[in-house]
């Protein structure tokens, strides 16, 4: 799937946080966006992950340059993880299954599923503990967990390391480059780090009050 | 002093007894609330959860209703079904006057803004981030907001619970509609009142014991409740 962002702009209460916004995302990346606070990147996130609409401009996903409709379908082939994870006050594996649950999978599925995300993220043993009592690495790390669940085409991830120890860090960058090997998710993030933009960009992009100003692939 | 030992020593002879009598007007009661209970969840649930989930015209005002109602004093309600439900009154034709179903009707009334307000709040302090979350997974708006009914789902237990409570304890509302009739409309807090008004404190005392008992447990359960409720978050 590819997505073509053309001309987006977002006004909150008057104020731009977004304009004339435009990138083809063509290949898998990771496309890493960086800029300072208030740029409008989680903004960005937010509306190409079809959270909510922009005031104007368009989104167009394709398959093999076939258009597709903005549907549940769509939006259910991708997904965002939050700076800050909601976390289900229930156990890590129901958290984990959330995604699954909502698609109407079999029991079976779902099980099998989320075992193998939780390997994934090295979280296996704390499936039955409650996901309100996790770390907040491990809390981040449940975000990603329960976004892999659902294998998803996209995946946007909005400063998934703000606020993760060393520790966390480290594991949750080879996450994500472990995932990108497979080279079937592409990889959309955000980050202040400048380091870890190097580490895992395939391709960086900037940006400042509210525009896309630079590339570098 | 001596009447209340005297009365105490009867009152548990009559418990330990398994007395008919008694335990016919214990479960009266326990069926009567519990029918209210269900019925004001049964509306209030849904009620609270559109009123702390969508934004529309007059719903601070709807909420600001629920909180009032909250206190209704259970006579103004007993008189308000009496009205409703007289010979005269626009549903006098149902001829429920005077009957257990009366009763339900107004303890439901007394109970459904407590739940209607209970669960609301509850559910407006649920983290916005759930809902957030649950649509970046695929969730539909209806699994959406179920997922954040599932997170309240302690703060609305709590709700249930303090609406039992309440109509267990009110005397005024089933006294006016039910007319404390024996073996039909007679129950715990109006065989409570009419005894203590006859001097027959036996009775009185044994009610008021189990009342309190059952008080108890509802408050523990509560408690307990709460306890178990949001745990720290990371």
């Amino acid at each position: 799937m590819k997505l073509l962002v053309t001309n987006i702009s977002k006004h909150y209460g008057g104020k731009a946080v977004l304009s004339d916004c435009s990138y083809e995302f063509g290949g898998i990346g990771p496309y890493v966006l960086m800029g300072p606070n208030g740029c409008g990147k989680s903004t960005f996130l937010r509306i190409c992950s079809l959270l909510e609409p922009p005031d104007a401009g368009m989104l167009s996903f394709t398959d093999d340059e076939r258009p597709l409709p903005h549907t549940l379908e769509l939006q259910r082939r991708m997904t965002l993880v939050l700076p800050r994870t909601g976390v289900f006050n229930t156990t890590v594996f129901n958290n984990v299954a959330f995604g699954l649950t909502v698609r109407g999978l079999q029991a079976r599925a779902i099980k099998e599923n989320v075992q193998r995300v939780l390997d994934f993220v090295g979280m296996n043993h704390k499936e039955k503990q409650n996901a309100r009592t996790l770390s907040s690495g491990e809390t981040q790390r449940l975000g990603i967990a329960r976004a892999l669940a659902i294998d998803p085409e996209i995946l946007f991830l909005d400063e998934p390391t703000a606020s993760v120890d060393e520790e966390n860090t480290a594991i949750i960058e080879s996450i994500i480059g472990n995932l990108n090997k497979g080279g079937r998710t592409m990889v959309i993030m955000t980050t202040h780090d400048k380091d870890q933009a190097e580490r895992l960009a395939d391709t960086l992009l900037y940006m400042k009050a509210g525009e896309m100003v630079a590339r570098r692939p | 002093m001596g009447s209340l030992q005297q009365g105490l020593l009867q009152a548990f002879e009559l418990i330990f007894h398994f007395d008919q009598t008694l335990f016919g007007i214990i479960m009266l009661s326990l069926k009567v609330s519990g029918i209210a209970l269900a019925i004001s969840t049964a509306i209030g649930l849904p009620a609270g959860a559109l009123l702390g989930l969508k934004r529309f015209p007059g719903r601070n005002l709807a909420i600001s209703a629920a909180n009032t109602f909250m206190g209704l004093p259970p006579v103004v309600v007993g008189l308000i079904v009496y009205l409703l439900l007289s010979r005269k009154g626009p549903l006098g034709f149902m001829g429920l006057l005077y009957s257990p179903s009366a009763m339900v009707i107004a303890q439901a009334m007394l109970a459904l803004p407590i739940v209607t307000a209970l669960c609301c709040s509850a559910i407006v302090n649920v983290d916005p981030i759930i809902r957030l979350s649950a649509r970046t997974l695929g969730a539909t708006p209806r699994q959406e907001t179920l997922a954040v009914i599932r997170e309240a789902r302690y703060g609305i237990l709590s709700a249930v619970i303090a609406a039992f409570g309440r109509v267990m304890a009110e005397v005024g509302a089933i006294l006016i509609v039910g007319g404390n009739i024996a073996g039909y409309t007679r129950v715990m807090t109006t065989t409570i009142a009419l005894e203590t008004d006859k001097g027959n404190f036996e009775l009185a005392l044994a009610l008021g014991i189990i009342l309190l008992t059952i008080s108890f447990a509802i408050n523990s359960l509560l408690h307990a409740v709460q306890q178990r409720g949001p745990a720290p978050g990371p």
